[in-house]
């Protein structure tokens, strides 16, 4: 279905995907109205220096913003801030806000990305007790990060780490709560999880693996102990949350639209509705180079789709697809991952761990999939070639630091 | 204040008045520069806000630290004034410079 001539497009969402629709929306030419509906108060941000730079004061909140407000009065481009969209009526081809009235659309982006899994433990509503997602959470967070108080993370995933490492170098005491036998365990392999389990405790952070959070409580409303299942209570001046998040997906589901762990979508971030596009967290996408449907947490996913559902609204060719790629900021780390390492039948590790350089390389039947590099760009970087060419590497190969990745690369392809 | 010029592969200039203290990068996607993507935000995680310095101005950028000299070694197209515009901070020096995007960031 062809949209260019459309006279209004409606994007409800305010973050990296919205906001990248609505840069290639105009990059690729379209006139019409734009609406862009976010439910949070603030401009499109970026997220990632929230539990890094960000956390830590480094970074001042005007450099968090993609575009300054003039770029879209400049543009045209009429945000609606602090506002829900309750509906959508695919037939009269209208979205509901949540103050009454009705956006009418020719086509419809939805960007409404993910929200933080809730602590299901007594205790989780006390005063103290905050998830790590926006820009508000951050602002209540960031005045209780004072030296010498105590910090519970429920969870060790990236976020739980990120911001552990933040709070450590600000002199925080930090424990971090894995119900898994070791951190990042749905993400990375017990290798990577060792360094950075070794690397957090070495900083000083109390990383308790195995353990179940049974209940927070405190006193006159605000939190001050977490206590586990076996029985041990953690004192807590605050306590973050970052055990996951769930895909936004409630409005398409009510509309109709096909969902399944996210919002369907085809090649060009397409849903069952062709007039109706979802990118970002809340979407499934098919993952090209892996031959199956998946749904993408992170920056590289939101830019790519926003592109795509542009592209195809514009009826311009389809933006490359890149092979998903991420990266986490911790102490003097930079971890760079290309690729999905799930369903890896063997690691490979090139550098030196103790020199904390160095890349895990994840196989399966021979073949690159995914690899997670330290303060190691070029192994990143060739990785994220070598991954979309399909390319088989002998582990001998990989390990080989004789050899550059350049040259391993050059010879792979 | 500084006046920073970007230069697309066909040679287009766009001048634009960059802030004291934003990067070469963050003035450029503020301003729609095209050419730029900065895929990353500026974490120095992507190499896709790649740029080639006005000689000129090569003693007043500095050098890239290792972690960008790192991510340079690998990216595309890359010649001895390469470097990643998300990691050169404005300033008055560098009133007047241009700098040039490669073709593609990809």
């Amino acid at each position: 279905m062809d949209l260019s001539s459309s006279k209004r497009i409606v994007i409800v969402g305010g973050g990296q995907a919205a906001a990248q629709a609505c840069a290639s929306l105009r990059l690729f030419g379209f006139e019409g109205d734009i609406t862009l509906i976010g439910e949070e108060a603030a401009l499109p941000y970026q997220r990632p220096p929230l539990s890094k730079a960000y956390m830590k004061g480094e970074l001042a909140e005007e450099r968090l913003y993609f575009k300054p407000e003039s770029w879209y009065q400049d543009q045209n481009i009429d945000t609606m801030l602090s506002m829900r969209a309750t509906r959508i009526d695919r037939s009269a081809q209208t979205v509901d806000l949540e103050h009454g009235g009705s956006v009418s659309y020719d086509a419809l982006i939805i960007a409404t990305g993910s929200r933080p899994r809730a602590l299901p433990v007594e205790g989780a509503d006390l005063d103290g007790v905050f998830d790590l997602r926006d820009l508000a959470d951050v602002e209540r967070i960031r005045p209780r990060m004072i030296a010498g108080q105590k910090l519970v993370i429920v969870g060790a995933g990236y976020i739980g780490l990120e911001a552990a490492a933040v709070a450590r170098q600000m002199g925080l005491e930090v424990t971090v709560l894995e119900m898994e036998s070791r951190v990042l365990a749905r993400v990375t392999s017990p290798v990577m999880s060792a360094f950075f389990e070794a690397e957090h405790s070495r900083q000083g952070v109390n990383v308790r693996t195995e353990a179940r959070l049974s209940s927070l409580a405190g006193s006159e409303g605000k939190v001050a102990t977490a206590v586990l299942a076996d029985g041990t209570e953690l004192a807590a001046d605050m306590v973050l949350v970052g055990i996951g998040i769930l895909p936004n997906v409630e409005l398409a589901e009510a509309s109709g639209i096909a969902c399944s762990n996210g919002i369907l979508t085809d090649r060009d971030a397409r849903t069952n509705d062709p007039r109706v596009f979802a990118a970002g967290d809340c979407a499934a996408r098919l993952l090209v180079h892996y031959g199956r449907k998946g749904r993408l947490e992170s920056v590289h996913n939101a830019i790519e789709q926003g592109k795509l559902a542009a592209a195809a609204i514009m009826g311009k060719p389809r933006p490359a697809e890149d092979c998903p790629w991420f990266w986490s900021d911790q102490y003097d780390l930079k971890l760079q991952i290309a690729g999905l390492s799930q369903n890896y039948d063997e690691t490979v590790v090139r550098g030196d761990i103790d020199a904390r350089k160095f890349a895990v390389f994840y196989l399966q039947n021979g073949k690159l999939i995914a690899v997670d590099a330290i303060n190691s760009p070029p192994e990143f970087l060739a990785s994220k070639k070598l991954i979309m060419a399909g390319a088989s590497l002998a582990p001998e190969i990989l390990s080989d630091t004789s050899q550059s990745m350049k040259e391993i690369a050059a010879a792979a392809v | 204040m500084a006046k920073i010029i970007y230069v697309d592969h066909e040679g287009t200039e766009r001048a634009i008045e960059a802030t004291n203290g934003e990067s070469v990068m963050e003035a450029a996607i503020k301003n729609s520069i095209p050419g730029i993507d900065a895929d990353c935000g500026g974490a120095c995680a992507c190499a896709t806000c790649h740029v080639y310095v006005d000689d000129a101005f090569m003693d007043k950028v500095g050098k890239p630290e290792d972690m960008e000299q790192s991510m340079l070694d690998f990216a595309e197209n890359v010649q001895g004034n390469s470097r990643l515009s998300c990691q050169i901070s404005v300033s008055d020096d560098l009133d007047g410079m241009k700098v040039t995007t490669p073709e593609s960031q990809h």
